[in-house]
């Protein structure tokens, strides 16, 4: 209720606002809220909207930004890319806010980056995606393939001895390019091209008994086999089910997830699936006093004790706090100046350890991997010893091996080719 | 051979009666061992479960299996291990009872994936003579997976002393494995252990021979090709078989779904666009029968979709009753109309959900009976599933007996075939329109308890299914139930076969073309109505 009263009630202000003309310095700072409330993304977005409004809760209560209140601007874009793009588009001229938090599958970061670019905004980005891109309005404070993927087939190899792989995704860009990245390193590693196997299916598919079976006939070829699961939001009950139920557990073939967290596992009973791995930058397990800290008064903004907290949360933290402190670096809102002062900015993660923002608008992330609960938490078996910096083109690849993002004078540019020394342009175009 | 025989059983005493000391020299430190698993990291649990199966002593195993399976706490404030089950504190070594866990600060001890393995292959050798039957069966399989000299032994001492046949034959598969995995074996008890396992190991049986293959002479290596040759015919057969299996129960799940649209759709002509969310309303009332068992009385768990049938029967029959008369009883003859209008409640009716229970999906249980699977032959069958096809078989059959048994079905065929004339005959059509309308509704939340058990119960549950009802019922022919029944089973054998060579994508879009093909040459579907009742 609480949260519908503020919810509507940023909206009223907002309406109020826009009919008045400019009140000078007293005027609130806008902060736009991009993400889907209604349609298949409102399982995970929803929550993602909730964070938002908690941390400029908070930011409020400690005084506002330069002095300023924040204020939420909070918009639907009903898991409906195009509706993205216009909402944006709303948000920047209509709103007229300084910076946007939003987006969380990459179709939707793809189709508002020109209305970004165009206008001059600010994008920040909390979910982890399949790089190759890096956009000078676009901050990633979520995971590149380097600080999750590789790292995880890594732990898969060394500490499970695993020698065949299941590379097994939803169909669209973000698995297609990460497994393109993961298939080119495992061959980079000596796998041969007949132990990697590469499943498609369908957003939201259900029926997994062919492709399980698949995979356990798959697994039993003598060599150690695990599965690097790109599979996306609700595909993944029926398909731990299944494993589940024909017997394929944990000890044998491992499922390591790139999009399973504690909010798709509040779904449902997990004692079946304890073992099988997840690899993210933050679990709501870790012990550190931030992450207590930032779990209390969660659950007390929402008024909920039972709810999760989980990575991209962690990211839009991250996101909003690095926001703030360039604000107040910059001692403006506009987004050239915030561009400008946030490269190099540094603000504690949860889990004990430090993001900084990077030249290439991606963070330093820690990369943890964790295994499944009875209770649906992660215990966390193995992290990077150190933070992994965020890396915007894969060196996996050789069409991006040579390409480097560099935001800052003077190379300023998202694709810069470390071989010709120039700058292949926007990288819209590029990522497209 | 003769010497080496003897020489290798000399070995085998000298080991046995090593590990018999070695145990008698450990005993002393199963407390001390356990008492540090409350303070060890991932690394030194390893080290302290490898100390304690070497122990050799059977008392250990009780602490192991409570590790294996997450029972095993340590007490923070006196840093003791314990076990708790139920609720109670039990001593890890001596099973005597301590107290109740209740407002003791426990927190568990942790376990990787290598570690588990690790604590199975333990129990495996600390558990084989023991005297209990099924412990030692489950003893025998697991040490399959971990082939040692010791364990060898281990097995050719509990076989001389087996006398229950099942236990035999795992023992006998294990120490086959254990002698092809090894490599100081005799070339004669290899040979001997390849027919063994390509007999007894199941589907397991490739694998392992496939792993002696790498290392084995020439002698040995054609007997275990020729073993996986034949491993591997017979195994094609039964694919073949387990895929007709899989489409089956794809093509029940399908029936459950389209069965009530067929009614709706089929016999009354209403395009229902909100099908899909019945069927949805139906696996959110086994949500909530769940949720309130949970709470409540835990033990029913097990008959909660019992329980939740009928109910999810009456609350969406209901709902339906009401669309009917507030809705689509205004709209009759109006397709489009119909179509839109049901179109808008299906949103009305998801975002009702989502205001009520969330975005997020909601948790539905597998009762006991439902998880897992058996094996049948050659296949592999999961409980879940192969209750689904029963439950599909049975409602299909009920739906028949009401359409062609019954006064209400055979108002209902009357009301459909010439309106008019059954209205004369004395029959009120708008009771009859409200009852089918009905009771397809409510079949559709019978089969929301089914899709439950296998599905995500979300807002869009009913989404993911609406197209393929409707493909259903028009390929099989509007109007009729056996065709329905045969359109699901074709979609769903039909599915699964293309799905291995096409994969999971281009297979549902190959299915489609192929509809489309088959509409374009028989418009009224697989099996079509005839007679005058067609043409009005």
């Amino acid at each position: 209720m609480n949260m519908r009263f503020a919810f509507g009630a940023a909206l009223a202000g907002t309406m109020i606002l826009s009919m008045a003309p400019a009140q000078a310095q007293d005027e609130p700072i806008k902060v736009g809220i991009l993400h889907s409330l209604s349609g298949t993304m409102a399982i995970s977005e929803t929550t993602l909207k909730d964070t938002m409004l908690f941390l400029i809760e908070q930011q409020n209560a400690k005084g506002g930004l330069l002095g300023r209140q924040i204020e939420p601007v909070v918009v639907d874009i009903a898991s409906d890319w195009p509706l993205a793009a216009e909402k944006a588009r709303e948000l920047l001229t209509v709103n007229e806010v300084d910076a946007v938090f939003g987006c969380w599958t990459s179709v939707c970061r793809k189709s508002v980056l020109p209305v970004f670019e165009e206008l001059n905004g600010l994008l920040f980005y909390p979910v982890q995606y399949e790089g190759e891109e890096s956009q000078r309005n676009v901050f990633y404070t979520g995971a590149s393939p380097n600080q999750q993927a590789i790292p995880a087939v890594d732990y898969l190899a060394e500490e499970e001895g695993v020698e065949r792989w299941v590379l097994a995704g939803t169909d669209y860009v973000y698995p297609q390019t990460t497994n393109k990245i993961l298939e080119q390193y495992l061959l980079d590693h000596g796998v041969a091209p007949e132990d990697i196997m590469i499943n498609y299916t369908p957003f939201g598919h259900s029926d997994w008994q062919t492709i399980v079976a698949e995979i356990k006939v798959f697994g039993s070829e003598g060599k150690k086999t695990a599965v690097v699961s790109t599979i996306n939001g609700d595909a993944n009950v029926p398909f731990y089910r299944e494993l589940a139920n024909q017997g394929i557990a944990a000890e044998h073939i491992p499922v390591v997830a790139f999009s399973v967290g504690e909010e798709e596992l509040s779904g449902f009973d997990t004692s079946p699936l304890v073992g099988h791995l997840a690899a993210w930058n933050y679990f709501m397990s870790v012990e550190t006093p931030e992450n207590e800290e930032f779990i209390t008064a969660w659950h007390e903004f929402i008024g909920n004790e039972d709810r999760v907290t989980n990575d991209p949360m962690e990211a839009h933290y991250i996101g909003f706090n690095l926001w703030v402190k360039a604000v107040e670096a910059a001692g403006a809102t506009d987004a050239d100046a915030v561009i400008d002062s946030i490269v190099g900015l540094e603000t504690p993660n949860l889990t004990g350890g430090i993001a900084k923002m990077l030249p290439n608008h991606h963070v330093t992330k820690p990369v943890l991997i964790g295994e499944i609960q009875d209770d649906g938490q992660f215990f966390v078996v193995w992290e990077t010893e150190d933070l992994v910096p965020g890396d915007a083109w894969s060196d996996f690849l050789p069409e991006s091996a040579m390409l480097e993002a560099d935001w800052t004078a003077p190379i300023n540019c998202g694709n810069y080719n470390t071989q010709s020394q120039t700058c292949g342009g926007s990288t819209v175009a590029a990522a497209n | 051979m003769r010497p080496i025989r003897s020489l290798r059983l000399l070995f085998a005493l000298v080991g046995l009666s090593l590990t018999l000391l070695a145990g008698v020299a450990r005993a002393q430190d199963v407390p001390g061992l356990i008492e540090a698993m409350g303070e060890a990291n991932l690394r030194e649990l390893g080290g302290i479960v490898e100390e304690l199966a070497a122990t050799g002593d059977s008392t250990v195993a009780p602490a192991l299996e409570a590790l294996a399976d997450g029972d095993l706490y340590v007490d923070e404030a006196d840093g003791r291990v314990v076990i708790v089950t139920r609720n109670r504190m039990y001593d890890p070594v001596t099973q005597t009872e301590i107290g109740p866990a209740g407002d003791a600060d426990l927190s568990r001890i942790r376990i990787n994936n290598s570690l588990r393995r690790d604590v199975a292959a333990a129990l495996g050798s600390l558990t084989l003579m023991s005297d209990d039957p099924t412990v030692r069966l489950s003893a025998a399989r697991s040490m399959r997976a971990n082939p040692t000299e010791e364990n060898l032994i281990l097995l050719d001492e509990a076989l001389a002393a087996e006398t229950n046949p099942s236990v035999r034959g795992a023992m006998e598969t294990a120490r086959a494995v254990t002698i092809l995995a090894l490599d100081d074996t005799s070339l004669e008890e290899k040979r001997a252990a390849v027919p063994v396992v390509a007999r007894n190991a199941g589907r397991e049986a490739i694998t392992i021979l496939n792993a002696a293959l790498g290392s084995a002479p020439e002698e040995l290596a054609t007997d275990i090709r020729s073993a996986i040759a034949g491993l591997e015919q017979e195994r094609a057969i039964w694919a073949a078989l387990q895929n007709v299996w899989f489409g089956v129960s794809l093509g029940s799940v399908l029936l459950l779904a389209a069965i009530g649209l067929a009614i709706t759709f089929g016999v009354m002509g209403v395009i229902n666009m909100a099908h899909g969310e019945m069927v949805m309303l139906g696996a959110y009332t086994t949500f909530v029968v769940q949720d309130v068992i949970r709470r409540n009385a835990p033990e029913l768990f097990d008959y909660s979709l019992a329980i939740a049938l009928p109910l999810a029967f009456l609350i969406t029959a209901l709902v339906g009753i009401a669309i009917e008369r507030g809705i689509i009883r205004w709209l009759y003859g109006r397709a489009l109309e119909t179509l839109l209008a049901t179109w808008g409640l299906s949103l009305i009716l998801q975002q009702t959900v989502r205001s009520i229970f969330g975005p997020t999906n909601r948790q539905v249980g597998n009762p006991s009976w439902m998880s897992g699977s058996f094996e049948f032959y050659g296949l592999s069958l999961t409980w879940n599933r192969f209750w689904i096809v029963i439950f599909a078989i049975a409602v299909f059959t009920a739906l028949l007996v009401v359409l062609n048994r019954t006064a209400l079905g055979l108002q209902m065929r009357a009301v459909t075939q010439n309106r008019r004339m059954a209205s004369a005959m004395g029959i009120r059509t708008p009771f009859v329109d409200a009852m089918t309308f009905g009771l397809g509704s409510g079949i559709a939340g019978l089969a929301g308890v089914a899709l439950s058990q296998i599905d995500n119960v979300s807002p869009n549950l009913g989404q993911g299914y609406i197209i393929d009802s409707f493909m259903v019922v028009v390929f099989g022919g509007v109007g009729n139930l056996w065709g329905t029944l045969v359109g699901a089973l074709t979609l769903g054998v039909a599915n699964k076969f293309l799905e291995p060579y096409a994969g999971a994508v281009l297979g549902k879009i190959l299915i489609l073309v192929l509809i489309i093909l088959f509409i374009q040459r028989r418009p009224r579907g697989l099996f079509a109505l005839k007679g005058r009742a067609v043409e009005s």
